[in-house]
């Protein structure tokens, strides 16, 4: 299976990408934000970081990079395109997927462990996947997803919520929400369900000396769904 | 402008120093050559009142590859791998501007350490804020929290440890020394020294602007309470500028193109010139109008003392100047030949076609003055007596509660949990453990770093209080199962001018070069801030140390959480019952005279080395070093992390109970043990003369101490964890 990660100036979570699609079966190359044509790839990633530095609304200016055209061809083709964390930021940016991502409800910058609950296991992300609790790790200042009433509509009438926050018992409710998200909402997908952007790091948790182990857990079932 | 002696006074020099300025040129200096001189010669940057002291701080080891002198230091940590370290104070700057005065303080520290070569790996920091009821506590607090995630969490550079206290001294002047750690191979280091003749001089990196002129200088006075005013000599940082910095050096470096680079920290493009020319013994010559500025109608004054972040210079060799600029094209940064390398030994700054400055460069840093300030010993207090009427009335539980949220013991997640500590992916133990630890990336070994300071005994007695730091380095480095290699030292003082100010410096410095001597935990870097002083009152003497440790594999570390119920509890060192300057003593007792615990080096050494070959020989489970609040806080730390409890047993000692377990007695260490390897245990401590206490053992909740005293787990999580996010979040 081929990946592709993008590197934006700015991106300081695309190494760490890199480490764990290798591990867990992945060939993948990495691409510059300046380039304008995507390797052939299985699934292409949008890492986090701060791309262009985030000076403006975060991911906007990567939204507009040279790269971005192709990505978003090859999402409309059904290519599977996943962004974590500034990644899910672009994503809303150039609007693949819905909604923008305001700053944390205290105004705090965020890092550490939290549950998320997976919400639509019928895709190439999720099906099959041995856990529908996964303990995860967010790092973000800007991770408060919000949308309009109309585009939530949307989103529920299209199951296009991918994972809440929840209590390690898989209760959503506000009290494990740790940026005040809408209905809790830490991933979620476009229409297709070929394009997921999440808050947490998965490639953060994928050996049990780190935070945690649950990221391979996501990883292994994706590449085995993808062959 | 006419330069006379009461300009030279407004630039911070005194009346001598300007003098010898004109003996040393032969004439009155112009204005710009006085701005070089007083940023090359006040105290942040000449080190005049201190540099006679660190003399003898002990600064050479078989690790050591580079020591003080340097942008940083450098240890071997084994095939062919290398950790560059160093920390850094930007107190002055954080106080007036907490945000960006803590964020600049991290770009600059990390600047550091990439200009040698290194990829930064892991931030520590260790900060200091007056008392929470102080009106500004709060705020500073907050926002050089902000500052130091804001810089460190957008370059994706874990922040994997740190301390925080809070005490009246200082309320007019909070003190942040951040401390960065990289990883480079041993052949791959780079160096300040310039070499050979006419090579090109390069700048990179930010545009030059205003901001930070005479930001040296600033943090070589004292504050007044106009010091609002200075405002606009605190500088911006950009991490994004400074991520692409780091990029596009690391990318130049993997060449060979680089004969030397410093990056322009404190006083600029004047110190960082003046470095590499003094260090090759070389001259430079430069053409101020090439460097990249952000203002229009910049003076060569203010482009050689502007302090903008994110600038390199840089001397290549010839030729490669083309493919260095591509690199620089590819990043987007600016790139300018500015200069090159001459023999004449003189700075000579060039702006317009004419020649605004020529200073032989021997008389801005050897020449530079020296002064062996006078200084007052500091006298051992006398020790306070405890006896039964001490203790009456107190409960051990009601003690415990209190101690776990005081605010220099208690949790401190709410500021950790802002800072990213896991990008890169190899943090393997967190903030709120005894040392920070990453693994060194796709191999078996980790770094374990930690900094730690003990202003309440350095200020009881300077000279035991600065070993007393050393050893604690050393405890934390051991306690995760790490081989201490070497340490770097952030000294925050009041002002050297006064002599007790000047003695508590001296002996401080003294107890560390001690402690640091006979652990064989030698100083490669280090910074000095003197003049943390506002209105007179001087903060308390504040040495900072930072030890880097190596653990050769990394699934052999230790954690301080309990692991298995029924395992027996060791104190390792002897517990003598010492309460004075306590934290029990000084908060429960309300006694704040008396001198610190004593140090006694012997047993420090033997303690340690000892536990590390118990750990090396797998037959500990857990391990927690003894610090503030003693046995008693040091076992509850140990339970909360594992949510497990302690049943202990009634002891037969000399001392109070409350002596025992609360006193802050040195060199001794909580370890955990399985039942069948205590008989091995008990040999190996016995053979190497170590004396240990059998605590307890674990139980899966509670803490009994006796009949009377049962204490559940998650009351005890309530008052470690809640005072700090109440007291911020209120």
């Amino acid at each position: 299976m081929n990946s592709s990660v993008i590197i934006f100036p700015g991106s300081n979570c695309d190494r760490d990408m890199a480490v764990a699609l290798k591990k867990f079966g992945f060939k993948n190359k990495m691409v510059w934000h300046n380039d304008t044509e995507l390797p052939k790839s299985d699934l292409v990633v949008l890492p986090g970081g701060f791309s262009y530095g985030d000076y403006l609304r975060c991911g906007s200016m990567a939204s507009k990079s040279k790269i971005i055209d192709s990505v978003i061809k090859f999402a409309k083709s059904g290519g599977l395109l996943l962004g974590i964390c500034n990644g899910f930021q672009i994503l809303t940016e150039t609007e693949l997927l819905p909604g923008v991502l305001l700053k944390n409800k205290y105004s705090k910058f965020i890092c550490k462990n939290v549950f998320v609950k997976i919400n639509n296991s019928e895709n190439k992300y999720f099906k099959n996947i041995k856990k529908n609790i996964l303990e995860l790790h967010i790092a973000h200042n800007e991770g408060n997803f919000f949308c309009s009433n109309d585009q939530m509509k949307e989103i529920n009438d299209n199951n296009q919520i991918a994972v809440h926050y929840c209590s390690q018992n898989g209760e959503i409710e506000d009290s494990f929400n740790p940026n005040g998200a809408i209905k809790n909402i830490a991933g979620l997908f476009n229409k297709e369900k070929n394009i997921l952007g999440m808050m947490p790091h998965p490639e953060r948790m994928i050996d049990n000396y780190l935070s945690g182990e649950d990221g391979s857990i996501f990883f292994q079932n994706l590449i085995n769904n993808l062959k | 402008m006419e330069v006379n002696e009461n300009i030279a006074l407004e630039h911070g020099l005194n009346k001598p120093e300007y003098k010898k300025i004109c003996e040393l040129l032969k004439r009155t200096p112009n204005i710009t050559e006085l701005g070089i001189f007083s940023a090359m010669w006040n105290e942040h940057c000449s080190y005049k009142s201190s540099r006679l002291h660190l003399k003898n701080l002990p600064t050479k080891g078989k690790k050591v590859i580079q020591g003080p002198g340097e942008n940083a230091g450098v240890i071997d940590i084994g095939d062919d791998d290398a950790i560059v370290f160093k920390i850094e104070s930007h107190n002055h700057p954080s106080f007036i501007e907490p945000y960006q005065g803590a964020a600049t303080g991290v770009g600059g520290i990390m600047r550091d350490v990439f200009t040698m070569g290194a990829r930064p790996i892991a931030n520590l920091n260790s900060i200091h804020f007056g008392s929470p009821q102080h009106k500004k506590t709060k705020n500073l607090l907050r926002g050089v929290v902000q500052g130091i995630g804001g810089y460190g969490n957008c370059i994706g550079v874990p922040t994997i440890g740190g301390q925080t206290s809070f005490d009246e001294s200082y309320n007019g002047n909070i003190l942040v020394n951040a401390m960065t750690l990289g990883l480079v191979k041993k052949n791959k280091i780079f160096y300040s020294k310039a070499a050979g003749v006419n090579k090109p001089v390069i700048y990179v990196g930010s545009k030059t602007g205003r901001d930070g002129i005479h930001g040296a200088s600033m943090a070589s006075a004292v504050f007044d309470e106009k010091i609002e005013e200075k405002k606009p000599t605190v500088q911006v940082g950009d991490p994004f500028t400074e991520k692409l910095l780091l990029e596009a050096c690391l990318e130049l470096m993997e060449g060979d193109s680089i004969i030397s680079i410093q990056d322009m920290g404190a006083a600029g493009l004047t110190s960082s010139s003046i470095e590499m020319a003094s260090k090759g013994k070389l001259g430079i010559e430069l053409n101020l109008n090439k460097v990249p500025c952000r203002e229009s109608n910049m003076t060569p004054y203010e482009i050689m003392l502007s302090e903008s972040q994110e600038r390199m210079l840089i001397v290549l060799e010839n030729g490669k100047e083309k493919d260095a600029k591509k690199i620089f094209d590819k990043w987007n940064l600016d790139f300018s030949i500015i200069g090159k390398t001459t023999n004449s030994k003189k700075i000579e700054l060039f702006y317009d076609d004419k020649k605004v400055a020529e200073i032989p460069v021997d008389t801005l840093v050897e020449n530079s003055p020296m002064y062996d300030r006078k200084w007052k010993k500091t006298k051992l207090p006398k020790k306070n007596k405890f006896s039964k009427e001490n203790f009456k009335n107190l409960k051990i539980g009601n003690v415990l509660t209190k101690l776990l949220s005081n605010p220099n013991i208690c949790n401190k997640e709410w500021i950790w949990e802002q800072y990213d500590h896991t990008v890169m992916g190899d943090t393997i133990q967190k903030p709120g453990s005894d040392s920070g630890i990453v693994r060194v990336h796709g191999t078996d070994k980790a770094v374990a770093a930690t900094v730690d300071s003990s202003a309440v005994y350095c200020f009881a007695h300077p000279l035991t209080g600065g070993k007393q730091v050393v050893c604690e380095s050393w405890r934390n480095l051991i306690s995760v199962g790490a081989e201490p290699i070497a340490i770097t030292n952030c000294l925050n003082f009041g002002n050297p001018e006064k002599d007790t100010n000047m003695g508590e410096f001296v002996e401080c410095v003294q107890g560390i070069g001690e402690a640091s001597k006979y652990l064989n935990f030698p100083v490669v870097s280090g910074n000095v801030s003197f003049y943390n002083e506002t209105k007179d009152k001087g903060i308390k003497p504040t040495p900072a140390i930072g030890g880097v440790g190596l653990i050769k594999n990394f699934k052999n570390m230790i954690t301080m959480d309990f692991k298995k119920v029924d395992n027996i509890v060791l104190v390792i060192g002897k517990t003598e019952g010492s309460l004075d300057q306590s934290v029990f003593a000084r908060e429960i007792l309300n006694i704040k005279n008396g001198p610190p615990p004593e140090i006694n080096l012997f047993n420090e050494k033997n303690n340690g080395e000892t536990v590390l070959n118990l750990i090396k020989k797998k037959l500990i489970m857990s391990a927690h070093d003894i610090s503030l609040g003693g046995i008693m806080v040091a076992i509850a730390k140990m339970c909360i992390k594992a949510k497990k409890g302690i049943k202990l047993k009634k002891t037969n000692q000399l001392i109070n109970q409350f002596q025992y377990l609360f006193s802050e007695d040195q060199g001794r260490y909580i370890v955990e043990i399985e039942k069948d390897k205590f008989q091995e245990v008990k040999e190996m401590l016995n053979k190497s003369s170590v004396h240990y206490d059998e605590l307890g053992h674990i139980l899966d909740k509670d803490i009994i101490i006796d009949d009377k005293t049962k204490l559940s787990i998650d009351d005890l999580v309530k008052s470690n964890y809640t005072w700090l996010k109440g007291y911020m979040d209120k």
